[in-house]
């Protein structure tokens, strides 16, 4: 919302200074997002008079002027304008004056050949407007050597604030002059609403059909006006806040709109057959608008027909059809109240933002429909002549009187801020409440404070006019002793695993949660998709976090990186629930080449099974009952990765990505992965068994066994370690071979088994007993002891 | 007597000139072996007569050992040169590189929210969590955001395709109402977390990271909102003093409803007190619970209040740590990440420093 310093002084008496207004402006909660004073950049432009205008010698379209700048001996000015004349008076800019609408600095130049010392500006050049076809022309009694923007009037401040969406009447500068005067800057103006009496009967009939979005319609018409251009006091306020003037009539639309909130229509009423009538759009039916994007409606939309054709959104934007223009004598002046849940509905479905449907939107003030049309017809006849008929309404404007019962003492119960009652009152009589104090106070609401519906609320309004940054601090009570521990279990391991990974050199990733659509179906494809995504390649909720991660990784080795490896944590999207997850990406050099280590390795499965096993240790989970299995999922590398499995449930997968997987994500070379299922862990246990050292001595034997090469080492493992579970206290692989020395189609499988004894030293006949149950046990198996 | 001083000056020079432990095992022999000229000498003592043994005995003894420690101190002093010659010989370049395992880091946006939680545990908050694909009721309705209301449209809402009451959350807010929902006052919590907005430019991303403060209970005020914030800033950013500033704003879900401005020294680069600030930093939204919120929540209003603040947490790790680009965080950069990233032996802790 923009206005400036005079258009706010119309409505407050005044003598803060700007700095105070945009102070108060803030703390009231009306923030100010900029100020800016045009005389900033026009400041040293001054009046001049043109003495004397000749044919420059060498060119035909430039004249040389000798300008009276008001300082004293006039100056040489050569100058292209096909109106520069001798006798006007005009804008001129000295030599060092930067030139805003042109970007330049001026300076005193030679012009095919004759010396120039400034310029006569346009308005283009002063950015002031459009119009470059000459220099701009002063009137005669305009005087010479004044500053321009004084005597133009653009010396105006222009503030710009953020207009939150429950202060709907802060779209109209009143409400901002009536916030600042119950703020104590100065004191609201009265305002008189003219009672323009009508010369002949409203000639055009007023219908409702859809009281529901349109509840009220008041119209009168005005014939016999001439609509040319607004006048300049207009002209400059509706340009210093933005907006381009187009035609009288079309301007006082526009200013009553920022100026009171009040959005209104015209209509051409030569363009209209018959009467207008508030009702849903046909299906279908379309409108060209005056933005002349044409729209086409349904029937959730209200509209303003005549008996052919729509010719206004209602409350959103008008129709070109009965657009004013310059030759329109005769108009109908719309005042409305439109339903705003109807017009945010309508404005979003066609897309459009306008400055009626912003107000409409958060509702304006229904009291002010006939006031408006009245403040409307009389700048009508003010500004274009003419006369005006009767008003006619139609429908019922919308009684939204309402009384809060109110308590002052909220103001200290929820805000924690003294405020004596009598200054309460005050404050909420300066708003536009209606204060009758007893027990407890009944307080009506202004019919322009939709927001206002509850005691809280005048509570705000107290708070927020007292000043909001005088509420105290006080220290929330404290629970006696040290703080009690608040993490969950979950977040307790996620903490723990981020740590965990990052000290195993891993760096946490924070990627997209969507995805493009293609990487999320190389994952087994989106649960959900954005029905409005920012780009289509950011549509598809993760269903795992390894493509985000691929992509990350690609994006590395695109910058060169030799080694990439990352991790995240985050939520995955399955149809049935959100899973807290786990991944880890090893890509490029798992260990650079390097003097005592050789020439650099790539990361293999059993790499991110190493980071699997290491990161679920970290959480507690019991590695050694963990079981490999195959993987499920076609992004894994059919030979190169498993899953780990605690009984049924699946708490990782891990191993080589499909390297069709990983090419298609641009990723070269083989990518080891891990993804770690946090929400099927078991709970970590936090008891420990009993500490029962043994005084014996444990031993280790070694026993090599021949097996077939596609037997799974684990099942070895496991068999070596049930054959005697009370003395065999671990299992270690210690060598796996295949070559000479052991027939094609097999490997060598070399185990080391500790024994522990547990009530005495172990006798040769015991130890040889439990070897006998080793290799028995691995013969199940098909394995041969080596000899 | 002169004999046996004299051989004992020619073997201990024997001794002294072996050069190796060879040598020196020749000249052991030659002397203290079987046939060796002192364990001859010795011999010849049972062929004396008492006076001639009283004299000689002594002598020839005194001759043994001083061989024999001769022997020994050359042995020791061989050894000691082969053991030298042989460390010496075993020596490496100490200036050889070694290579380190790889280092890992945690992210900033983690660990702030690490911090957060560790300095909120000691006000008495817990955290808590909700889903990111949330229903609309939980995501707006709840927080007294109806459905035409122009609120819900300035949310830049993404929304879930074929589920129209889906949306990506676009707040933690949502975590509030499932809170209240889901215990009973008192609560204190805080709920961290990743939101969604359909905006994308140099300072939004449409993912970031929010983190929402509640407190419920009887009583609860404004000052108390004030004073919990002025504790949070001062140990999050490590400054003894925070000036805040309160401006009304509006959220639906809040009223009062308070934008919180928090004071900032350009000249220490920290939020400051009163005395020290030149600016002002829009940081936080916060107000008190509104009292529709609270009774869809199923709480009546007239027993329960508090206050709500929400702030964005990838905003207080720029500020706190010096990062400027927002996109940055997301796209997984190792180099940035190990540049603006933490060990993970850093963990935010009360005694150690909630922030490190």
């Amino acid at each position: 919302m923009k206005f400036t310093l005079s258009w706010l002084k119309d409505h407050l008496d005044t003598a803060a200074s700007v700095a105070e207004i945009a102070d108060a402006l803030t703390a009231l909660g009306l923030e100010v997002e900029g100020i800016d004073n045009p005389a900033d950049a026009l400041g040293a432009f001054t009046i001049a008079h043109v003495l004397t205008a000749t044919r420059h010698p060498q060119a035909d379209k430039l004249q040389v002027l000798s300008v009276d700048t008001g300082a004293g001996t006039p100056v040489q000015v050569v100058c292209g304008a096909p109106n520069a004349r001798a006798g006007m008076k005009g804008v001129f800019g000295a030599p060092g004056t930067f030139v805003p609408g042109s970007g330049i600095t001026l300076k005193v130049a030679a012009i095919r050949g004759v010396e120039s010392s400034g310029m006569m500006c346009s308005m283009r050049e002063l950015e002031l407007g459009q119009d470059h076809d000459g220099i701009i022309a002063l009137p005669d009694d305009a005087p010479v050597g004044a500053r321009y923007v004084d005597w133009a009037g653009l010396n105006d401040p222009v503030f710009d604030i953020a207009i939150t969406p429950n202060r709907q009447e802060c779209l109209g500068v009143i409400g901002i002059a009536r916030d600042l005067a119950a703020a104590g800057v100065g004191t609201l103006k009265p305002r008189t609403i003219p009672a323009v009496a009508g010369s002949f009967p409203m000639p055009r009939p007023i219908a409702i059909e859809d009281a529901e979005g349109c509840p009220a319609f008041a119209g009168r018409v005005v014939r016999g006006l001439t609509n040319g251009p607004s006048p300049d006091w207009l002209q400059r306020r509706l340009r210093a806040v933005g907006l381009r003037p187009i035609s009288a009539l079309v301007d006082i639309t526009n200013f009553l709109s920022i100026d009171s909130g009040r959005p209104l229509h015209v209509y051409d009423v030569a363009r209209l057959t018959g009467g207008l009538t508030a009702r849903r759009a046909r299906a279908g039916e379309t409108i060209l608008a005056l933005n002349g994007k044409t729209y086409t409606l349904d029937e959730t939309m209200t509209v303003i027909a005549d008996d052919a054709q729509v010719h206004d959104i209602g409350g959103i934007m008008g129709g070109e059809h009965s657009g004013c223009s310059e030759t329109t004598t005769e108009v109908l002046i719309e005042a409305a109240y439109f339903t705003p849940e109807r017009i945010g509905a309508t404005g979003r479905t066609l897309g459009i933002n306008s400055d009626a449907r912003a107000r409409f939107e958060r509702g304006v003030d229904p009291e002010f429909v006939v006031p408006g049309l009245e403040l409307a017809t009389q700048l009508v006849l003010d500004l274009c002549g003419g006369e005006a008929s009767d008003m006619i309404i139609a429908g019922q404007i919308p009684d939204t009187s309402r009384t809060i019962a109110y308590r002052p003492a909220r103001v200290a119960g929820l805000a924690g801020l003294a405020v004596a009652e009598d200054d309460q009152q005050a404050i909420l009589t300066r708003l536009g409440f209606d204060v009758e104090r007893g027990d407890p106070w009944q307080v009506s609401v202004p019919p322009w404070r939709r927001d206002v519906d509850g005691e809280a609320d005048l509570v705000e309004e107290v708070v927020r006019i007292h000043g909001l940054d005088r509420v105290p601090a006080t220290p929330l009570p404290r629970a006696e002793g040290v703080a009690a521990p608040t993490a969950t279990p979950l977040q307790r391991s996620q903490r723990r695993l981020r740590r965990a990974l990052a000290s195993r050199g891993l760096d946490e990733a924070i990627t997209w949660s969507f995805l493009p659509p293609a990487h999320a179906d190389a994952f087994g494809g989106a649960a959900f998709s954005l029905a409005n995504p920012i780009s289509a390649d950011m549509a598809a909720m993760r269903p795992s976090l390894l493509p985000g991660l691929l992509s990350a990784a690609a994006r590395n080795m695109d910058r060169g990186a030799a080694s990439v490896r990352l991790f995240e944590l985050g939520q995955r999207y399955l149809a049935d629930a959100e899973r807290p997850t786990a991944a880890i990406l090893m890509a490029g050099e798992a260990r650079g080449r390097d003097w005592r280590s050789g020439p650099a390795t790539r990361p293999d499965a059993l790499d991110a099974k190493a980071e699997a096993l290491a990161a679920l240790a970290a959480l507690g989970a019991p590695v050694q009952r963990l079981q490999v299995v195959a993987p499920v999922d076609g992004w894994w590398h059919p030979g190169r990765a498993g899953r780990l499995v605690l009984g049924k449930q699946a708490l990782a997968d891990f191993g080589i990505i499909h390297p069709r997987t990983s090419t298609g994500f641009d990723v070269k070379g083989p990518v080891a992965a891990v993804e770690l299922y946090l929400d099927a862990l078991p709970p970590r246990s936090r008891k420990r068994e009993a500490w029962t050292p043994s005084p014996l001595l444990p031993l280790s034997r070694d026993f090599a066994f021949v097996v077939d090469e596609h037997l799974p080492a684990d099942s070895l493992i496991r068999a070596v370690a049930g054959a005697d579970k009370a003395l065999i206290t671990a299992v270690n692989l210690f060598d796996r071979y295949a070559g000479p020395g052991v027939e094609a189609g097999k490997i060598s499988l070399a185990v080391a088994i500790t024994l522990q004894p547990t009530s005495a030293t172990l006798t040769d006949a015991e130890i040889e007993a439990v070897s006998a149950r080793v290799v028995t046990a691995a013969a199940k198996l098909g394995a041969v002891l080596r000899g | 007597m002169t004999d046996t001083s004299q051989l004992q000056g020619d073997i201990l020079a024997q001794i002294a000139a072996a050069a190796s432990p060879d040598a020196l095992e020749a000249v052991r022999v030659a002397t203290m072996g079987k046939q060796g000229r002192v364990t001859l000498l010795l011999k010849t003592l049972g062929g004396m007569s008492p006076e001639e043994r009283s004299l000689a005995g002594p002598a020839f003894n005194g001759l043994r050992e001083a061989v024999a420690a001769a022997l020994a101190a050359k042995k020791a002093a061989l050894d000691e040169a082969a053991l030298n010659a042989k460390l010496a010989a075993e020596r490496q370049d100490m200036t050889l590189p070694v290579a380190l395992p790889p280092t890992g880091s945690v992210h900033p946006v983690s660990q702030v929210m690490d911090e957060l939680a560790e300095i909120f545990a000691d006000l008495g908050f817990a955290v808590a969590t909700g889903p990111e694909i949330e229903d609309d009721w939980h995501n707006f309705t709840a927080l007294n955001i109806p459905e035409h209301h122009p609120a819900r449209a300035m949310h830049d809402t993404f929304y879930i395709a074929g589920q129209p009451n889906k949306v990506l959350r676009t707040h933690t807010s949502p975590v509030q109402i499932r809170t209240m929902m889901g215990q009973k006052p008192p609560i204190r919590i805080i709920a961290p977390g990743r939101v969604y907005r359909s905006d994308s430019d140099a300072t939004h991303t449409p993912m970031f990271h929010q983190i929402e403060g509640l407190v419920i209970d009887k009583g609860i005020t404004l000052a108390h909102l004030r004073w919990t914030l002025e504790t949070f800033i001062k140990a999050f950013f490590e400054v003894d003093d925070v000036a805040l500033r309160f401006r009304p704003s509006y959220f639906p879900f809040t009223e009062p409803s308070v934008e919180v401005d928090v004071g900032y020294s350009s000249k220490t680069g920290k939020p400051a007190g009163a005395g020290q600030v030149d600016k002002w930093l829009e940081v936080l939204g916060s107000g008190m619970v509104h009292p529709r919120v609270i009774a869809a929540c199923g709480l009546d209003p007239h027993e329960w209040q508090g206050f709500a603040f929400g702030t964005g947490v990838d905003r207080l790790a720029m500020l706190k740590y010096g990062l400027t680009d927002l996109r940055a965080f997301f796209d997984g950069d190792g180099k940035w990440l190990k540049h603006h990233g933490f060990s993970a032996l850093d963990l935010p802790s009360i005694s150690a420093g909630a922030a490190l």
